[in-house]
């Protein structure tokens, strides 16, 4: 009698076109069954009236930062986070230290997940330490259980590397993600280039920074056949990209991250560095076609891009401050608003943070089908609370959203039939 | 009085000013430029207060003018410079802002290679601040200098005519300008070649252009941005050879401007480059009175922030 | 007086009362102007300084009352003894400056510096301190219109039209053509506000 009995919630699973109101029976770790009204036994019920039962969610894009900077965030600490924030499971990005560009480095994250509360796949790099130079050992990572590679933080600027490393990953079954900034073109900028960069002072990167290499990135996935994943959207034009991209059958993903769809460059005044990340925020009109492009499916998930930095590298002048904001334990608030405001229905808000992720990274997660692994999160759509990043789970605080008053939470989060968070008690197991 | 008062407030911005207080600091300054005129160039005003120049970037101009208007005013000044200073030992500026703290200044200027530092420390220490120039950003005491060399010269600012000409995009003295000219009634053009000129150019200026003919003709004022070679040197723009035939202002294009046109120059000045020596010092060049008007701009502005009570803060 | 906290040209307060009229102040200009000139054989040393604003519209009638007695020119110059000021700690405002504007050198020479009311003595003390800075005179010699009593330094005037015993807190509004569209002195209850005018 293991088993765990989620009764009268709203269950939506995006995967099998369910959402209603009922109950969900986990068992060995598995999702036992989707019912109008269990009445088995069960060591643990959990009351879900009034509240979302869902796939747990997915993050396809994460940084822990280790190895070799365990101070912002360990694999320990940022699976926590996790789990508070409402995932079930996270992709963890190559750019730690040593780079996870070779097999011993990818097997040290996997022994170090095995103890956390959530399931923590790594992605492996694209290139030999991050620079751009060489393929790195990709045949090796995909033995060793990389989920996808990508050079995150970094693009691969080079056209022929980028060429070379599609073609080569497809023999793994591996997607790229592609951090899509054109390095000469963004000439150093610190924000968006546009009229707040203008006032502040602060260099800019242009929207066609990232465009080029969206633009680039679908040509060769068009010309050899081989799927790309975009991460973090941010300009308009890109979404405009994509969707004709897909308009014609290329074979392309895209994420964005709540910050893009949440917050302007405007948000930099006052040279915030919690406001400081790539690619970075842009204006309103970028803003608002990312929340259509999630509307109408162009942009397939949400991602976070949580990237814990400590004061270190924060409390510095603007230009020199590190980019990048910790995301994992705001994303659900701030995506719920995409449904309290109206742009996407429940289902569609849980189909981009479950099922569909796992899908661009291959996997068999994010639905309550029977059989499935039992990652469950339960969300409370209309909590209201207060982001303090004092309580924050994760080791870094760096965050914009600071003393926001926002709306909607994950308040129990199942790992593979475990409950590895409860709002209730704040506990973390 | 308490709309005109300006103590205990940032400068760090030309935006953080009202019209009105930019006229008392021309006021003010012009009380100060008498006491620099006199034999025995000092007041007791600021007597026993302390004054941290804290220089993050090669200056002399400006860190000079600051160090005589303090003097003058019977502050103690400190100048740290970068080079004397910890943040070439790798102090970060946050500790350092904490350490000027411990010292216990009643002003803090600040001279930063990046935008924002000055509103940082401001942040950082709560201490008052007095921008001398971030990154690109913003230069106030230069704008307020260059205004009240147009000022005296031309008795009133509002309804004149200003070119602003070269890097615009580069240029702190070009940002905090347009904001402070525009405010005060001025009709600014901004003009230089097409990348020098930021984006969205059109919605900080009253005019956008790349001839530097248009520029001149009808102005009342001209001010000259000074090219920074290096960058020349890069991708921006070809050489220094063209960029003198296309943007530097020679007399022949004088010619052009009205008869009593004013040339602004902040200053260091490359010589033949963006302006020709006949051109510096031709009839219409003020660029000296620009330099003597910063040491009574920057005593108004120290005298009008800390002239009020030590006590109350 | 000097500085944007005098009221000047507003109504004057209830219960004012006349220190001086029009005919009794031009009086007292003209027996202040004899006694200058016998305390001063050589009216070709003097030089007359007036502490803005209506000390320096003092200095003018005056300067103008020497002329028609003696026929001599006496040179007037402005001071604003502002900057010179000790109670910048005590102030939450920012006193505004007015240029002080001499144009004659005072070496060697006597100065008559001109106030129109004396109150606690530290504007005249600011003032001298501000002359030392501009030249070294041979002798100072203080001019006022009324001596309100309340010092807090040793100074006394060489000259005074009238002494009126004050309460601390009263105000004296002395009122000139030139600035305030009438010749008049009054004595009234001071505005709670203008504590810290420098009424002195």
């Amino acid at each position: 009698m293991s088993a765990i009995l989620i009764k009268n919630g709203r269950v939506i699973d995006p995967a099998n076109g369910i959402d209603k109101i009922g109950d969900l029976l986990l068992d060995k770790g598995k999702i036992d069954k989707i019912a109008k009204n269990i009445n088995a036994p069960a060591k643990k019920v959990i009351d879900a009236k009034g509240k979302w039962v869902t796939p747990g969610l997915v993050d396809i894009h994460t940084h822990l930062r280790e190895p070799g900077f365990e101070y912002k965030e360990t694999i320990e600490s940022g699976a926590k986070a996790a789990a508070a924030g409402g995932f079930t499971s996270i992709a963890c990005m190559a750019n730690t230290d040593p780079v996870n560009d070779c097999a011993s480095v990818t097997r040290h994250i996997l022994d170090k997940a095995k103890s956390a509360p959530v399931n923590v796949y790594p992605v492996g790099a694209v290139t030999e330490g991050l620079k751009g130079k060489a393929l790195a050992n990709i045949g090796e990572l995909a033995e060793a259980g990389v989920v996808a590679l990508s050079d995150d933080g970094k693009c691969v600027t080079d056209g022929e590397i980028m060429r070379n490393a599609m073609d080569y990953a497809s023999m793994f079954s591996l997607t790229i993600l592609e951090h899509a900034e054109d390095t000469r073109l963004a000439c150093g900028g610190s924000m968006n280039e546009g009229i707040v960069s203008n006032e502040m002072g602060i260099p800019g990167q242009p929207v066609a920074a990232e465009d080029v290499i969206i633009a680039r990135d679908i040509s060769l996935s068009e010309y050899l056949d081989v799927p790309v994943h975009f991460c973090h959207v941010s300009s308009a034009s890109s979404v405009e990209l994509i969707r004709s991209a897909k308009a014609r059958g290329v074979k392309v993903t895209a994420e964005a991250a709540p910050h893009h769809f949440t917050l302007t460059d405007e948000a930099c005044r006052g040279y915030d560095t919690n406001a400081k990340m790539a690619p970075p925020l842009r204006a309103e009109k970028d803003r608002l076609a990312i929340r259509r492009g999630l509307k109408d499916g162009t942009i397939d998930c949400i991602a976070t891009d949580h990237a814990p930095h400590s004061e270190i590298e924060k409390e510095l002048e603007f230009e020199c401050a590190a980019f990048g904001i910790v995301g994992l334990e705001t994303a659900v608030a701030l995506s719920l608003a995409l449904v309290h405001d109206g742009v996407l229905g429940p289902s569609g808000l849980i189909d981009s943070m479950t099922r569909k992720p796992a899908q661009i990274i291959g996997l068999d997660r994010g639905t309550l089908g029977t059989g499935k692994p039992a990652d469950v999160t339960i969300i409370d759509p209309d909590m209201e609370w207060r982001v303090e990043p004092d309580r924050f789970i994760s080791k870094s605080r760096n965050t914009p959203f600071a003393g926001w008053n926002v709306r909607g939470r994950a308040v129990t989060t199942i790992t593979n039939g475990k409950v590895v968070y409860a709002w209730e008690n704040k506990t973390i197991t | 009085m308490t709309e005109k008062n300006l103590y205990h407030r940032h400068l760090v911005s030309m935006e953080d000013l009202s019209p009105d207080d930019v006229l008392q600091i021309l006021q003010t300054a012009e009380v100060m430029k008498g006491v620099s005129e006199r034999e025995v160039k000092k007041t007791p005003t600021l007597r026993g207060r302390t004054i941290i120049n804290f220089f993050a970037e090669p200056s002399t101009r400006t860190r000079t003018s600051f160090e005589i208007a303090g003097k003058r005013l019977s502050a103690d000044v400190i100048n740290i410079s970068a080079s004397g200073s910890s943040l070439s030992k790798g102090e970060s500026l946050k500790d350092m802002s904490h350490n000027f703290n411990a010292m216990n200044p009643d002003l803090l200027v600040v001279r930063h290679s990046k935008a924002g530092a000055p509103a940082q420390i401001a942040k950082w220490t709560g201490r008052l601040v007095v921008n001398a120039g971030d990154g690109r950003h913003e230069h106030p005491t230069q704008s307020l200098l260059d205004l009240m060399t147009i000022r005296d010269k031309k008795g009133s600012l509002d309804g004149l005519k200003v070119s602003i000409i070269g890097d615009i995009a580069n240029s702190r003295v070009a940002r905090s300008n347009l904001i402070s000219m525009r405010k005060m009634g001025m009709s600014v053009t901004a003009c230089g070649p097409a990348t020098m000129l930021p984006v969205q150019i059109g919605r900080m200026a009253d005019h956008v252009t790349t001839s530097l003919e248009e520029a001149v003709e009808g102005a009342d004022i001209i001010m000259m941005l000074r090219i920074q070679t290096e960058r020349l040197e890069r991708t921006v723009f070809p050489n220094v050879r063209e960029y003198a035939r296309l943007f530097g202002l020679n007399s022949e294009r004088m010619k052009k401007a009205k008869k009593n046109v004013l040339v602004l120059h902040p200053g260091p000045i490359n010589q033949g480059i963006e302006i020709s020596p006949d051109v510096v010092a031709g009839p219409w060049s003020v660029i000296l009175d620009q330099v003597t008007n910063g040491v009574a701009v920057r005593m108004a502005v120290l005298y009008l922030l800390l002239g009020g009570g030590l006590n109350q803060s | 007086m000097s500085g944007p906290v005098s009221n000047s040209g507003s109504m004057d307060q209830p219960g004012s009362n006349v220190i001086m009229t029009a005919t009794k102040l031009r009086q007292v200009i003209t027996r202040i102007a004899h006694e200058i000139i016998e305390k001063n054989r050589d009216l070709d040393d003097l030089v007359i300084i007036g502490i803005v604003t209506r000390g320096s519209a003092l200095a003018q009638r005056i300067a103008k009352e020497l002329k028609t007695i003696s026929g001599v020119t006496v040179p007037v110059g402005i001071l604003d003894p502002t900057l010179y000021r000790d109670d910048f700690q005590q102030k939450g405002a920012v006193l505004e400056a007015k240029k002080t504007e001499i144009s004659f050198s005072i070496m060697d020479k006597t100065v008559l510096l001109v106030d129109d009311v004396l109150f606690t003595g530290r504007t005249i003390n600011a003032a001298i301190t501000h002359i030392f800075d501009i030249g070294r005179p041979k002798r100072i010699q203080l001019v006022v219109l009324i001596d309100r009593g309340h010092r807090e330094l040793p100074i006394r005037p060489d000259y005074c039209g009238k002494n009126v015993p004050t309460q601390y807190v009263e105000k004296i509004r002395v009122r000139f053509k030139e600035c305030d569209g009438r010749n008049i002195v009054l004595s009234g209850p001071g505005d709670e506000n203008q504590k810290t005018s420098h009424d002195d």
